[in-house]
């Protein structure tokens, strides 16, 4: 049986992890490589690697960093910010994702995740949507939540599944950094309408609120203030997800 | 671990560094490939995973990778094909009809269907064949959306369950074909592939 997944986020910016509240006030949380490798000493399934500035400075993701991480794990490896083109993803492929999250672009231009799916197949396109709760709604943040879309993020997602992307990425703006636990109500309404694995991220505060967006229906869930502060670590967090009848990856 | 050397295929989509890294840490020299006469003298040939079925199978073909690729699987010299590279092995795949495959054995790759959650993520339990000469039972870290649920006749399978069993890995002599991703399934994988590359 698919067990679920714990996978910490590492938001870098100039080669260092950074980690802001509400995608603002970043500060420095460490080294990409070493914070990559303790995580997954610590049991965690995976990691994600956003390039929060990249589309916000016009430029592709650092590839440096994205080797040095590859180098430094034997765990698939997520990385998003400032994907524009397949050729984009191929470069950060080569320099060692497994999986390409895009969430700007395929905004401006949704053929972009046919695209990608055509030619990586549908498991390597991630869409990484941010969530902006407004008028009893959520709507589509991008450029690092600096603007947002003309568009409600349920029906987004179902667009982009029906295009290809593969997997769903779905932060709350809102809740980002907040540590006031996952935004339960907008993960429940996009697991209840896509048929396609969804990363719970933004507000995490304790190992129960990753259960409680387990039972919301996300496949994985993704944490990074919690981490990052050694608020919890990962092993602590499966135990708890354990006992809670949770089944993940021992 | 030293030894001989692994020459991965190159089909235009794969992560490559991925799979280089893995046999780098194992300290086996790994380099990639596109060249059909490497691919039938190489010690050891990774087909690695990632990437569309027929795009690939196009891509292959069109550099003569195709021929070389069966040529060394029907010849029994050691090759390791990784996810979607399991599934090019087949005869056909649902997910590009009108493309045939490297038809190294019998079967068609067919799609999980809902409500499953497609494509399938993540870490899943893998149960050895008592026959495997490599697979040990553990949890593999799986990216796929097709997959082979029959296991083709004289392969040793090991199975996995995503809504009904499915195909993990299947083993003939030398060569290994894996449904998950070894490469990215931490200790597990590291230790599965010291295994492929000192016992197959």
């Amino acid at each position: 049986m698919l067990t679920r997944r714990v996978i910490p986020c590492l938001d870098t910016r100039g080669g260092r992890v950074v980690k802001g509240v509400q995608f603002r006030n970043l500060r420095d949380a460490g080294s990409p490589a070493e914070c990559a490798a303790r995580y997954e000493a610590d049991g965690a399934d995976e990691l994600v690697l956003l390039d929060v500035s990249a589309t916000v400075e016009g430029r592709a993701h650092a590839l440096a960093t994205v080797r040095e991480v590859r180098r430094s794990i034997a765990i698939p490896l997520t990385v998003g910010g400032g994907v524009q083109s397949a050729g984009d993803a191929a470069a950060l492929l080569d320099a060692g994702a497994d999986k390409v999250a895009i969430n700007t672009a395929a905004v401006r231009q949704p053929s972009i995740l046919s695209e990608l799916a055509a030619r990586f197949g549908s498991q390597c396109v991630v869409l990484s949507v941010d969530a902006v709760s407004r008028n009893d709604d959520w709507f589509v943040a991008v450029r690092s939540g600096t603007s947002l879309a003309p568009r409600t993020v349920v029906e987004w997602i179902r667009e982009a599944a029906a295009l290809g992307a593969g997997e769903i990425l779905l932060t709350s703006v809102d809740r980002d950094g907040t540590r006031s636990g996952y935004d339960v109500p907008l993960i429940e309404a996009v697991t209840g309408s896509v048929g396609v694995p969804v990363v719970a991220s933004g507000g995490a505060g304790s190992a129960n609120d990753l259960v409680t967006a387990i039972r919301a229906g996300a496949d994985a869930v993704l944490a990074a203030s919690i981490f990052h502060d050694n608020a919890t670590t990962i092993s602590a967090v499966k135990c708890v997800l354990a006992a809670a009848g949770v089944e993940v990856r021992p | 671990m030293s030894g001989p050397c692994v020459a991965v295929i190159e089909t235009g989509a794969a992560n490559l560094a991925s799979v280089l890294a893995a046999f780098q840490r194992l300290g086996t020299p790994a380099t990639t490939t596109s060249d059909p006469d490497r691919v039938r003298t190489a010690d050891r040939v990774v087909l690695p995973g990632v990437g569309a079925f027929g795009d690939v199978m196009r891509r292959l073909r069109s550099r003569g990778l195709a021929d070389a690729i069966v040529e060394r699987c029907d010849g029994g010299r050691p090759v390791l094909a990784v996810c979607l590279g399991l599934q090019l092995l087949a005869e056909r795949s649902d997910e590009a009809p009108e493309e045939q495959g490297l038809a190294v054995f019998a079967g068609t790759v067919t799609r999980f269907a809902p409500p499953l959650k497609v494509p399938q993520l993540g870490w899943n339990l893998v149960s050895a064949a008592t026959a495997s000469r490599v697979i040990e039972s553990g949890h593999a870290y799986f990216a796929n959306s097709y997959r082979l649920d029959e296991a083709p006749s004289g392969w040793t399978a090991s199975w996995a369950t995503h809504g009904a069993p499915f195909v993990a890995a299947l083993e003939r002599g030398s060569l290994l074909a894996c449904q998950f991703h070894p490469e990215l399934s931490g200790r597990w994988g590291a230790a599965l592939l010291a295994r492929w590359i000192t016992r197959c």
